[in-house]
Formats: structure tokens, C-alpha cells, sequence
């Protein structure tokens, strides 16, 4: 173990104390564990073949710190309100903590249960166990073991078998303070039949901060969850974050990643698939400046006849630098599976860089799988048509790049959210209006 | 309108356009016809500004200026328009958004308002109609998943809105039925004026059946080596460009 990861680890005993889930043995059993497999083993090394173009040493050479609790920031509702949708019920975490002031679940279902992960330890405890860690365990990678230990809240949210809910539940994250460590998780159960949408949010001031963040879902027999992402860290951030899914049989599972912001930000999807479930899987990367945004997805097909679809699409320019590695794993009982996986990368300057490594294994012998990749630049065909349409070059150029962008908003089918996505594409490629 | 001076054009290094002299007036249809390889393509590119051609001499003078001196956008803002053989397909943007971008930019260029946003649809619905086109085919993204016939149809409901002054129409006939071409050649007719000019790239006599040129050109080897009134095109259906390719040969 190195000095630097030693500052982790030397701060943790302390901090541990503090944490919640203090008298439940098997969580103080988890953190134990978890602890000792980060404080031998550190933060994923490049020699991992996941983690091979992603170094994530700077986060050794900066330690930083939680926030305590008393320390918290007041954070003022108006300023989230650009990120909050006006047609969800609303949960704040506030520099890795719940925040009650800031969140809305007025009206929900009596039935349906959100709350803090730090209240749902302390009065549905058994519940919580059942769950907890079962989408993914410590042996993962590091950023596993080290959200096992280290995690201050987050969000549990329980929605029972049949229920059928209007409005999304969105988490949204904000980090405050300069060298703060926000590490949550969330735990997200969808009973049999049940409809979900779930939305998280990730913003924070500009500072440099590290979020670090895991959500695990559990998606019951013909239940059906959408699931967006949206991360917009700021521009100084390190984001490291996963979601871990877990579908039933005849399970629905449609998930949309969208990766704005962060200096570093790491986003690992995994959905592991029972019979005849269905996963779809988008995603948009946006990188400027010397931003580097990697996502993983892995599916694994556990058993027959399900369904997995992934469309990922990058765009780079400055020295931004993109990362998609997705894997799609067939297990030999898994027949009739039909899975298909594209990437498609936009580099709009010479100094843009995107690695991308599609993998499928297949064990079984009766499937259907595809992937294709695609690194390029914009067609040059596409920009003289539009110029001679009277529209000047850069205008051409940024309308094409947006066009690109936008289908992956466009597959947003949740209003306000979609507004909202769109502005901040507008913003990002600004000659652009937008007509409907 | 248009006059094109001697004009010589390499293609890597290849002389593609050796010396094309074209004059063509206000109100006028010009017909350009010839072999395969013979630059009539090359032509109407070099006159729509598109990259990859190296003119090596001569002029072209649009309405008193230098054409060969614009960017594309300056050309078509100008009311140069071509439309393309093979329209290109662009995912993300809708027909309605670049109709209306397109639009625009010209009336900026010539120090107008932006349109107004019901005027607007008023119009490309008019023309919408008349084209035969479904209104669907707004909201579609531009020619992505359209069928040959629809694609030229849609160059001609651009051509339509922006109301060019010089209309160059490459090989539109090529990939479309009768029905269509009589759809599109209808469309050609009602944009004609006394102040519009058109130039027709084409192989064939037939688009001519349904729009009357003014003027036959025979384009072959980079040099015009022939011209007439329309009875021209119609020797060139029977007897083929063979007999003229001889002929220059010969002499």
C-alpha cells in the first residue's frame, strides 16, 4: 500500500464510527471487509484490463475528505431548481448527505417507500439487508469496496409489486465544498409488475470534489423501469459511478446515460438479464477541453430469450478524451438471446481522442449478437450539401454535431427532462435554435 | 445572368474542364447533355462551389460578379442553387428546420426579418401540396430512408422556398419513374419566369419531353462541342453522342 492511499485509509477509522448502520452486524461485517480489500488494493490500477485507459492516480495524490455532518452546506432551493424536473418527486443529497428541506415526496403512494438510506438502515434494517450489495459486491473493483466503506447516505426507495407510479422519482446529488468526498448509495427495488422512472441527477459548484456514488436496482418479474443519468459534475470534478441492475424474468429495463461533465468520470452499467428480459441501453459523452468521460456497460445474459440493446454515441473535441468499453457476456444456458451493441464517435479535433472496445462472449450456440464501432469525423458531404443550402460552414458544422447528439435526447421520453437535456445541448453547441 | 469564360478544371491533377464557354441569359433553359465522363457533373459543382476542384482558368461571372470568389452559402445566398444527384441524407435535422435555416440565412444575407413562423409553414405546405409531397415529410429528418424519387422531389421543394435566380439541376431525371418525373418537371415549369434561368445536366432527351430548353449543349472530352435549340437533343436520342465525339476527333 502506498503513502497516498494511506491517507484514505488512515482517516477511516474515525469516520467510521460516524457512519450509519452502527449496530447492524452485517453491514459493520461489510464495511469491514470492504475496508480491508481497498486499504490492500487501492483504487482500480491501469494494469486492470477494465481500467486500462482510465488512470485514476490523481485521486491518490489529492486526499479527499467527507463532509461532515454539521458542516454541510444550506443550499439554496432556487439555484436547484434548473436541474430539479417540475413533474417529480424530488430527492436532494447535499454533499453526500439527504437533505429533507431540499426534497419533495409529497403525494407519493402510501404504499411505495423513498427515504434516506441512513433512516431506511436505522427503521427498515432487514429490508435493506435483503438487497444491499446483492446487484454487486466488493470483489467488483476498488470504487466498489471503497463506496461499501465509505458510503454516508443516499437514497431507498421501495416500490411494491402491481404499482404502477406517475410521476419519476429523481435523485439529484450536488457536492459544495472544495476537496469534499460525496460517496452515497442507493438502493432501488421494483416489485413484480410494478412501472418506475428514476432519474439521477448529478451537479456541484465549481470546485474540485470527488463523487463517488453506486446504485444497485432490483427489477421484479415484468416490472418495468426506465432510468436516466444525467451527470453534469463540474468541470474540476472526479465522478466515479456505477449502476448495477438486476432484471427478473420478463423484466423491462430502458437506461440513458448522459456524461457532461467532470474532469474524470467514470460511469460502469451492468445488468444481469433472467428470461426473455428486455435491456436497453443508450448513452451520450460530450467531451471538451482535457475532459476524459469513460463508461463500461456490461450485460450479462443469465438465461434465455432476453433481449439487450446498446447505442452509444461520443462526442470529442480539444484533447477531451472518451472511453466506452462494453461487454456482453452469453452464458452457455442463455439460447435464443439476441443482443446488439454500436458505438459511434464523433472527433472534431486532431487532438481528440476516443478508445473504444466492444467484447461480446458467447457460450451458448443458438444467439443472435451484433456490435459495430464507428470513429470519425463529420461527413464532408453532409456539410457542402447544407452550405449550399445558404448555411455558412461553422453554423453547418455545429447543426450536423448537434443532429448527432440530439438523437440520443430525442429518445428521451420524459417531457421535462428532455427539455431540459435540450437546453444543455443548445448551450453546448450554441448556433443552433431549435425547431419542432 | 451567367457567363462562364474559358473555364479550365483539374480534378487531381487531371484536366477534367478544358475550356467551357457558356452564356446563358435571364429567363433562359440550358440543357447540358453528353456522354458519361465528359464533366458535366464537374461543371455544375464547380458553378455550386464545392471542394476538390481546382480551377486552373478562366472566369465565371455571375449577375456582374465573381462567382468562382464566393463560399458555397455566399453563392446560394446569392440565388445560386443546385440540385444534387444524389441528395445527401442528415440524420437529426428535419426538413423543416433546414427549409426554414435555409430561408432565413437568405433573408439576413439581404437584410430582411427572420420569417415569420406561421407565414412560413403557410408557404411550405403550399408547396408542399403541389409537389404532391406527404406534409409528413416535414418532420422527417432531411432525405434519410427517402426513395430516389422522393429525394429529387425534396430538392425541388427546396428549389420552390428559396426562389433562386440560377438553377442548376443535375442529372435530376436520373432514378426517377414517369410519374415522378412528371411530378418533378411540373415543378421545374412553375418556378420558371422571366427572371429565372435554369441549366439541366442531364443523359437523356426524356426529362426535356417535359421541360423545354431554350438551348442544347453537347458537353464532351471537358469542351462544349456542340450547340442547338431542342431538335438537337432530339438527333442525340437517335443517333447517340458517337457520331459527334467522331467528328471532333476528326477535325
Amino acid at each position: 500500500m502506498n503513502t497516498a492511499l494511506n491517507q484514505y485509509a488512515a482517516a477511516y477509522p474515525e469516520l467510521a464510527a460516524a457512519m450509519p448502520g452502527q449496530g447492524l452486524s452485517w453491514l459493520q461485517q461489510l464495511r469491514a471487509d470492504a475496508f480491508t480489500q481497498f486499504a490492500s488494493h487501492g483504487f482500480p490500477s491501469p494494469r486492470e484490463e477494465d481500467w486500462r485507459y482510465t488512470n485514476v492516480s490523481a485521486l491518490e495524490k489529492k486526499a479527499f475528505n467527507p463532509v461532515s455532518a454539521a458542516t454541510t452546506s444550506f443550499v439554496d432551493a432556487d439555484c436547484l431548481k434548473q436541474y430539479q424536473l417540475a413533474d417529480a418527486w424530488s430527492l436532494v443529497l447535499v454533499d453526500g448527505r439527504f437533505d429533507a428541506r431540499l426534497s419533495n415526496i409529497q403525494g407519493l403512494p402510501d404504499a411505495v417507500q423513498v427515504m434516506a438510506m441512513a433512516e431506511a438502515l436505522q427503521l427498515h434494517a432487514g429490508q435493506v439487508a435483503s438487497y444491499f450489495g446483492k446487484a454487486v459486491d466488493t470483489a467488483e473493483h476498488g470504487f466498489i469496496a471503497f463506496n461499501n466503506a465509505w458510503f454516508t447516505d443516499g437514497v431507498f426507495v421501495h416500490i411494491p409489486a402491481g404499482q404502477i407510479l406517475a410521476k419519476p422519482i429523481q435523485c439529484l446529488h450536488i457536492v459544495t465544498q472544495e476537496g469534499s468526498l460525496a460517496t452515497t448509495r442507493n438502493v432501488l427495488v421494483l416489485g413484480d409488475h410494478a412501472s418506475a422512472q428514476w432519474v439521477e441527477t448529478f451537479v456541484g459548484a465549481d470546485v474540485g470534489y470527488l463523487s463517488a456514488t453506486v446504485t444497485e436496482a432490483f427489477v421484479g418479474q415484468n416490472a418495468e423501469l426506465t432510468a436516466y443519468k444525467v451527470q453534469c459534475e463540474s468541470a474540476k470534478a472526479y465522478h466515479f459511478g456505477g449502476l448495477y441492475i438486476k432484471q427478473a424474468r420478463d423484466a423491462r429495463c430502458i437506461q440513458h446515460n448522459f456524461a457532461f461533465g467532470g474532469l474524470l468520470a467514470r460511469t460502469d452499467i451492468r445488468a444481469d438479464l433472467e428470461q426473455a428480459a428486455e435491456c436497453e441501453l443508450n448513452g451520450l459523452y460530450l467531451g471538451v477541453k482535457r475532459q476524459h468521460i469513460d463508461n463500461h456497460t456490461r450485460i450479462n445474459h443469465v438465461q434465455s430469450h432476453a433481449t439487450s440493446r446498446q447505442l452509444y454515441k461520443g462526442v470529442l473535441d480539444d484533447r477531451a478524451r472518451g472511453v466506452f468499453q462494453g461487454r456482453v457476456v452469453v452464458a452457455e444456458q442463455a439460447q435464443k438471446t439476441d443482443s446488439n451493441m454500436s458505438n459511434r464517435n464523433l472527433l472534431l479535433s486532431a487532438d481528440a481522442e476516443v478508445d473504444t472496445k466492444p467484447q461480446l462472449e458467447i457460450y451458448a450456440d443458438d444467439v443472435k449478437c451484433g456490435h459495430g464501432v464507428t470513429i470519425g469525423q463529420l461527413d464532408e458531404k453532409s456539410v457542402f450539401y447544407l452550405q449550399s443550402r445558404c448555411i455558412d460552414e461553422a453554423t453547418a458544422r455545429n447543426m450536423l454535431t448537434f443532429a448527432f447528439a440530439n438523437e440520443m435526447v430525442d429518445k428521451v421520453t420524459l417531457p421535462t427532462l428532455k427539455a431540459l437535456l435540450l437546453q444543455f445541448l443548445l448551450k453546448h453547441f450554441p448556433q443552433n435554435s431549435y425547431v419542432d | 445572368m451567367l457567363s462562364i469564360k474559358d473555364l479550365t478544371v483539374n480534378v487531381n491533377d487531371k484536366k477534367i474542364l478544358k475550356g467551357i464557354n457558356l452564356e446563358v441569359k435571364a429567363g433562359e433553359i440550358h440543357a447540358i447533355m453528353g456522354p458519361n465522363g465528359s464533366g458535366k457533373s464537374t461543371l455544375a459543382h464547380v458553378l455550386s462551389g464545392k471542394s476538390g476542384y481546382e480551377v486552373t482558368g478562366g472566369s465565371v461571372t455571375y449577375q456582374d460578379k465573381d462567382l468562382l470568389d464566393m463560399p458555397p452559402e455566399i453563392r446560394a445566398r446569392e440565388g445560386v442553387f443546385l440540385a444534387f444527384q444524389y441528395p445527401v441524407e442528415i440524420p437529426g435535422v428535419s426538413n423543416v428546420y433546414l427549409l426554414k435555416a435555409a430561408l432565413n440565412a437568405i433573408r439576413k444575407y439581404n437584410g430582411l426579418d427572420e420569417v415569420d413562423a406561421m407565414d412560413f409553414l403557410m408557404l411550405v405546405k403550399g408547396k408542399v401540396k403541389a409537389l404532391e409531397m406527404d406534409e409528413k415529410f416535414l418532420y422527417r429528418a432531411v432525405n434519410e430512408g427517402f426513395s430516389g424519387g422522393e429525394k429529387k422531389r425534396n430538392e425541388i421543394l427546396q428549389m420552390a422556398i428559396l426562389e433562386p435566380k440560377l438553377c442548376i439541376l443535375d442529372e435530376t431525371d436520373s432514378g426517377l419513374d414517369i410519374d415522378a418525373l412528371k411530378i418533378v418537371a411540373d415543378g421545374v415549369n412553375s418556378l420558371r419566369s422571366p427572371d429565372r434561368s435554369f441549366i439541366m445536366v442531364t443523359h437523356y432527351q426524356r426529362l426535356l419531353d417535359y421541360i423545354k430548353p431554350d438551348f442544347v449543349h453537347v458537353l464532351a472530352h471537358g469542351q462544349i462541342i456542340t450547340s442547338g435549340g431542342p431538335e438537337l437533343a432530339l438527333e442525340l436520342e437517335e443517333k447517340g453522342y458517337g457520331w459527334l465525339e467522331d467528328g471532333q476527333v476528326a477535325a
